[in-house]
């Protein structure tokens, strides 16, 4: 370490200042996290009422009652939204990234301090709008979360269609400006306020994901502004960018020539990327978790870093293969498929590193070495009916059934949300000084995995069967009112599953104030955040700036006193 | 027993004295954006600035790509009873726009000898703060102030230039040729206005006395956006030319 006089040492001493409009990147992440933590019970609050009505569709539910078609898709819309942007998104890079990414890297703050905070601010901003789509004439919108034109771009189409999908599409923009202003501090951040000695390859996997997640950010959030604006256009100032020559309940609308694909190629050329947006942070903390846990160093990392690399760089190469449906080229969806397929090719490497650093190791199964092994369990699961997606003929058939709702729940929701759990579990001690209880969080974890793929396994069978999705009522076909047990099973998980939940919630809030007192290193692991004292101080080093001589996963060193070598040791420490 | 892979070269002889730290990310001065240390302010601020256009360019590549689509695009005809394309056409005030244009290239050239001035100042502020040494007053241009007086000049001719379409019968909404050139020239003055605001942020750093190295910082960036401000508006101007 080297001791110098930091400005960043001196904290604010104003409540505002120091928890309000924070410009501490360890502040602003908690206030992500909560954010986070709000925005996903309320989108898994309106998953539970879908999923009532979906078992009971005459129950009536709370706040809403009996459940018409369009509440169902107006839920189905703002459930999908919320998860997608305000959950997914938002904790695993603006929680955990911007808490632990200058940290790991050794620096006192984000490049941007002021932009971080604004990047903050706008994300809830954009929330509040979101939220106030319910509350509008017409209420939330029933576009679904992907805004598919030209539903989306009449207001006469439905009764969510009016002021309701004018704020969800504003409240999409402002996430596009803070996601993006996010992105450029995150990118800058990596690249520039590396301490001295941590190369790019010696940096740990978590910062290599958020740098990439950085990257996709800065690349896809602009196209969907744009797609954005066209729409609000289309629907506000009578263009025709998106929208053709459409009748609307026996009346001709003004609009003419528009195509609602290509509302579809730009939204899903922000989508696809979205989805790495969403998993990458999660594979990266699954990493750095089954490293420490496994006590033993991440096996390949280097093949663990191209893989994200090439994961990210494939990922804005295949957004074609959402749209197999539409009609296009076989020769474009030939395409499409095989550059899908090729991203099997990275991820088959990363679950293979994933299980080499398990392979032998000393494991301790502790609450966060839980989640990750989930983390990889569901990723799998999820992940392997990414290929049978990938064709498109087999697509045309499973495209809107449940099948797909099974396949990106998994893979993109549920192992996303994996990777934050275990990020929350194997963090919570650095954040808060506290450590969290190991028994609840191990009930809280089976009851959490069990739960999830028993919503999650059946819909893949719902949608072989020809389950289609996206209906708010299956009672009254034939043919579908013989899978409604398949619905009331997978209703019941969901309820045993949203209920565990509480588990954590109350772990979560109770260990911040009642848990023993975690020390500076708890689970003898080896990146910076560890160096630092429990919480990290205003500055992150407490006026010194950390000197890095290892890498980030050196466990099991022989020699070494101890069976790990932290990244600030000197580099004797592995030599004796 | 795991065995040990190292995932990063160590030197696992020993000898006594420990390898040369290999520095990354530029200076050893970790500092943040309060830091005195200016040189890597500036490269951090720089660094930011190609982020942020790498931004803008994927919303203008993404309104080009929604451009050449909707271009393309064939709608049904009732009165033919066929396929037609509804592209349209739109009086564009060319000769208007071109002064637009060239104010912008001036005034791409004021900023840029606004950022020069502001380096030199920077360069010479070490040697004006040794004691007895004088280089003399020296009253520097205002060429930032020059800049922001033809950046509003270039935002007044825009106005007239959609005021003049609307002169001709050329609305948003007229035909989808026109939406896109309300839509590409609004995009491109809302970067520019923001821009506007960084001139004023970097002009402010000189009426607030903040340090010599500060406001060179500001007016750097400040001029970098700006000259990518000229040439994005010469690819949209050339856009709306040459692609009709």
């Amino acid at each position: 370490m080297v001791a110098m006089e930091n400005p960043h040492a001196h904290a604010p001493q104003g409540f505002i200042r120091k928890y309000i409009f924070s410009l501490d990147h360890k502040v602003i992440g908690i206030q992500y996290f909560f954010l986070a933590l709000t925005a996903v019970f309320v989108g898994m609050f309106l998953s539970l009422l879908m999923r009532i009505h979906l078992a009971w569709p005459s129950a009536s539910v709370p706040l809403f009652g009996e459940i018409k078609p369009e509440t169902y898709l107006a839920l189905l819309t703002m459930h999908g939204t919320i998860m997608v942007f305000f959950v997914l998104t938002t904790a695993p890079q603006g929680g955990f990234g911007n808490y632990f990414l200058p940290i790991q890297i050794g620096a006192p703050d984000m490049a941007f301090p002021v932009l971080n905070m604004l990047s903050f601010w706008t994300t809830f901003v954009g929330f509040v709008v979101i939220l106030a789509a319910f509350f509008v004439t017409g209420g939330a919108p029933l576009h679904g979360w992907t805004g598919y034109a030209p539903l989306s771009a009449l207001p006469s189409a439905g009764p969510g269609e009016q002021l309701g999908a004018d704020l969800w599409i504003t409240s999409i923009a402002i996430f596009c400006v803070a996601s993006l202003m996010g992105a450029l501090n995150f990118i800058t951040t990596t690249l520039d306020l590396r301490a001295k000695g941590m190369t790019m390859m010696r940096m740990p996997l978590t910062v290599w994901s958020w740098f990439i997640t950085a990257i996709l950010g800065l690349l896809a959030f602009g196209v969907l502004l744009s797609a954005g604006i066209l729409l609000l256009m289309d629907r506000n100032l009578g263009t025709s960018f998106y929208v053709p020559l459409v009748v609307v309940n026996g009346q001709v609308m003004g609009h003419k020539g528009g195509s609602p694909l290509l509302w579809q190629h730009l939204f899903w050329f922000f989508g696809h990327p979205e989805v790495y947006i969403a998993i990458l942070p999660g594979m990266g903390v699954a990493s750095q978790v089954l490293s420490t846990f496994s006590r033993k160093p991440i096996f390949g990392y280097r093949a663990m870093v191209y893989a994200m690399l090439s994961i990210g760089f494939f990922g804005f190469m295949v957004w074609g293969h959402h749209m197999f449906m539409s009609g296009m080229s076989p020769y474009s969806a030939f395409a499409f498929s095989i550059l899908t397929m090729c991203i099997g090719v990275p991820s088959a490497i990363k679950t293979f590193n994933w299980l080499g650093t398990m392979w032998k190791g000393r494991i301790r199964f502790q609450t966060p070495m839980l989640y990750a092994i989930g983390f990889v369990s569901l990723f799998v699961s999820g992940g392997l009916s990414g290929p049978f997606l990938a064709q498109p003929v087999l697509d045309i058939q499973l495209h809107d059934t449940y099948f797909v709702v099974g396949h990106f729940h998994l893979i993109m929701g549920v192992a996303a949300i994996f990777g934050m759990f275990a990020a929350t579990y194997y963090w919570f001690p650095k954040m808060f000084g506290r450590m969290m209880n190991e028994t609840w969080g191990k009930v809280h974890f089976f009851l959490t995995l069990a739960g999830t793929y028993a919503i999650f396994m059946p819909m893949h069978y719902l949608g072989l069967a020809g389950g289609t999705r996206r209906y708010s009522q299956y009672t009254e076909v034939a043919y579908l009112a013989k899978l409604q047990p398949l619905h009331v099973f997978m209703t019941y998980a969901a309820i045993i599953t949203i209920a565990a939940q509480l588990i954590f919630v109350i772990n979560l809030f109770w260990s911040m104030f009642k848990g023993p007192k975690a020390s500076d290193n708890p689970w003898e692991a080896t990146t910076l955040e560890w160096t630092t004292s429990t919480p990290p101080p205003h500055d992150n080093f407490g006026g010194v700036t950390p000197v890095v001589n290892h890498g980030p996963y050196e466990y099991g060193v022989p020699g070494a006193a101890k069976d790990y070598v932290m990244q600030t040791d000197p580099v004797s420490v592995a030599t004796h | 027993m795991a065995t040990y892979t190292p995932t990063s070269p160590i030197d696992r002889v020993g000898g006594g004295h420990e390898p040369p730290v290999p520095p990354a990310g530029g200076s050893d001065d970790r500092r943040g954006n309060d830091g005195p240390d200016y040189g890597a302010r500036l490269r951090r601020a720089r660094l930011g600035l190609i982020c942020g256009i790498f931004t803008v360019c994927m919303v203008f590549i993404s309104l080009t790509s929604a451009y050449v689509v909707r271009q393309g695009l064939p709608t049904f005809d009732g009165a033919s009873n066929s396929y037609v394309r509804d592209w349209g056409r739109v009086d564009m005030p060319w000769l208007l726009m071109a002064m637009n244009t060239a104010v912008l290239l001036v005034s791409s050239v004021t900023m840029e000898l606004a950022r020069r001035n502001a380096a030199r100042q920077a360069a010479l502020a070490p040697v004006k703060s040794i004691p007895g040494v004088s280089l003399g007053s020296e009253n520097s241009f205002p060429w930032l102030g020059i800049t922001v007086v033809l950046g509003l000049a270039f935002l007044a001719g825009q106005w007239l230039a959609w005021s003049e379409l609307h002169a001709r019968g050329f609305f948003v909404n007229t035909n989808p040729n026109s939406s896109f050139v309300f839509l590409l020239t609004i995009a491109h003055a809302v970067h520019l206005a923001g821009g506007m605001i960084a001139l004023l942020w970097a002009g402010s750093a000189s009426l607030l006395h903040k340090p010599v190295e500060a406001r060179r910082i500001a007016v750097d960036v400040t001029a970098w956006y700006w000259h990518f401000m000229a040439v994005l508006w010469i690819y949209v101007f050339a856009l709306l030319g040459f692609a009709r």
